[in-house]
């Protein structure tokens, strides 16, 4: 649905995006996550036809953007980081002008209608959008985006500045209409990347340094099933022991915690589940074990470990484990 | 471009500046034709042209914040990503902003049938004169138009459209300052208030409505240009 090759561009002699590959089906969820300045934003941009490339090509639906740009954008549902809003207008008269501006071919009226009550903002819709709430500001911009019910939806931040019940709602709503659109979504809020989308894409000074789904990615970074036990015990001995247990690969002291007890970090070799084993020799020993977890990395952490890494070390993080499609590889210079 | 045209239409009416340009429009008109009735010889055509003045700076105010405000609001964003040409969008805008100008001259009709009452009246060279004003205003909407283009601030736009107003109106003042002879005689020709002398004289001038219509058209062209130079900047 969305095929984008080689995107650059260039702001004076700042390389804002650099040679951005990505190929998007329809029908699938996708979340774009990276810290600010980015190139997230821009990237939308791009892609929605509001700033032009330096270099490369996107191609919406087959229809390059820059070459049949009302064919490509009559296809997309744009909804940039601030709503562009008429604030002088009322909701219902915003969303009538978005509707007549995008020539949409639906009946007027029920169509206005059904968009202004997904977004539940029919409540408000003979209000001035001047003397609205962020939050509700945020959904009309959201009912703009879907006006004339487009394939594609690119959502800047949809949740931000939206209270708890409100985000449910949208993140609901993203699912929902996710059945049969193709979603491209923007958030600094990890949870909700986790929670709706099915695959992530992780932009970091202008270039895709991750591309995969959530779960890939935490596997990869994380060496699988590792575990880290506290346990109340002498460091130096729990050490000596642990690594005679068989199946385990290495064990390294993570320091104190808590006083009186250490944790350990064991990593065990490729297939073994080594956890009852470990259990029981430390309860074997007389030793007390106050806690034992997984060391899978949540979305938060993959994020903060890919985009703090340098270029050599992402190639190791990744590469290494990286042996189905690691689009991001090709990126380096 | 339908769509473009009925917002920014009504946006003029939903804020102040539709009616300040219409006030100010209605409000001179009035005192010029009572003036002129009074004299004597009532000419609607004197009234209309002598609104090349007024409009010098109710232009900057109709034309501030066509484009600029958008930009500002960042409601450019929902136009540009719309499937909608840029031309579309620059006509929308300048056909709202002419409607209010046009609107502006709605009194003139009422004088036209009061002096009609009194004497014989030509009606062809009051219609021309109306469309001799329409053709400068066009002019000064689409320079003004440009302008706010160029800036993200409506009083920016203002005061460089009101000082280049002022030249291009009154250029031919300055010819008297300029040594060069064929400099001199381009300030005198090309000033809005000479260029259009013929039209409130009934003068049919092929020049001077070549000259105007042109004047739209680049500007217009520069518009559109100029949204298009944004995305590329």
């Amino acid at each position: 649905m969305i095929n984008v090759t080689g995107l650059s561009k260039r702001y004076g002699t700042n390389l804002a995006v650099k040679d951005v590959n990505f190929n998007i089906e329809k029908g699938e969820i996708i979340g774009f996550l990276g810290p600010n300045g980015a190139g997230k934003s821009t990237i939308m941009n791009i892609l929605t036809g509001y700033l032009s490339m330096t270099q490369g090509q996107v191609l919406i639906d087959g229809y390059d953007i820059t070459e049949y740009p009302e064919e490509a954008k009559k296809r997309i549902g744009y909804l940039p980081e601030i709503p562009p809003l008429y604030t002088d207008m009322k909701v219902r008269e915003f969303i009538n002008f978005i509707y007549d501006l995008k020539k949409v071919k639906f009946p007027k009226k029920a169509h206005v209608d059904e968009v202004l009550k997904l977004v539940k903002i029919d409540n408000v819709q003979n209000r001035l959008i001047k003397n609205l709430s962020k939050g509700y500001r945020q959904r009309v911009g959201f009912a703009s985006a879907l006006v004339g019910n487009p394939d594609v939806l690119i959502l800047d931040e949809p949740t931000v500045g939206l209270d708890p019940k409100q985000i449910i709602e949208i993140r609901n709503l993203i699912s929902k209409l996710g059945k049969n659109h193709t979603i491209i979504l923007s958030s600094h809020i990890l949870s909700e990347i986790q929670a709706v989308c099915q695959r992530v894409i992780i932009i970091n000074r202008g270039k895709i340094i991750a591309d995969d789904t959530a779960k890939n990615l935490s596997a990869k970074l994380s060496s699988e099933r590792s575990i880290v036990a506290r346990i109340m015990c002498d460091e130096s001995t729990m050490l000596e022991t642990l690594k005679t247990i068989n199946g385990v690969k290495s064990v390294t002291s993570l320091g104190s915690m808590e006083k009186g007890s250490f944790d350990f970090l064991i990593e065990p070799d490729d297939d073994a589940d080594i956890r009852a084993d470990v259990f029981d020799r430390v309860v074997s020993m007389g030793k007390k074990m106050l806690s034992f977890k997984d060391n899978t990395m949540s979305l938060e952490q993959v994020f903060l470990r890919l985009t703090e890494a340098d270029d050599d070390e992402l190639e190791r993080l990744l590469g290494t484990t990286a042996d189905k499609e690691t689009k991001s590889e090709g990126d380096e210079e | 471009m339908n769509a473009i045209f009925k917002r920014e239409f009504k946006a003029y009416f939903n804020t102040p500046i539709g009616f300040i340009v219409l006030a100010a429009y209605y409000f001179f008109l009035g005192l010029f034709f009572s003036l002129i009735y009074r004299s004597g010889s009532p000419s609607i055509e004197t009234v209309i042209m002598a609104m090349s003045i007024v409009s010098v700076f109710t232009m900057p105010i109709l034309t501030m914040r066509l484009m600029s405000e958008d930009r500002r609001q960042k409601v450019d964003q929902a136009l540009i990503t719309a499937p909608v040409k840029l031309t579309s969008i620059v006509l929308g805008k300048f056909f709202a902003a002419f409607a209010v100008f046009a609107l502006s001259f709605a009194p003139t009709v009422i004088f036209e049938i009061i002096v009609a009452t009194k004497i014989s009246v030509n009606v062809l060279s009051y219609i021309y004169a109306l469309f001799g004003m329409f053709l400068l205003g066009g002019a000064l909407i689409s320079i003004g138009m440009f302008i706010s283009c160029l800036t993200e601030s409506p009083v920016v736009s203002a005061i460089l459209t009101l000082v280049i107003n002022i030249l291009i109106i009154y250029m031919s003042n300055f010819a008297s300052m300029v040594n060069n002879s064929f400099l001199a005689k381009v300030f005198e020709k090309a000033a809005f208030v000479s260029a259009s002398e013929s039209f409130g004289q009934n003068i049919f001038s092929i020049p001077d409505i070549v000259y105007f219509v042109s004047i739209i058209a680049a500007f217009l062209f520069l518009s559109v240009r100029s949204l298009e130079k944004r995305r590329w900047s």
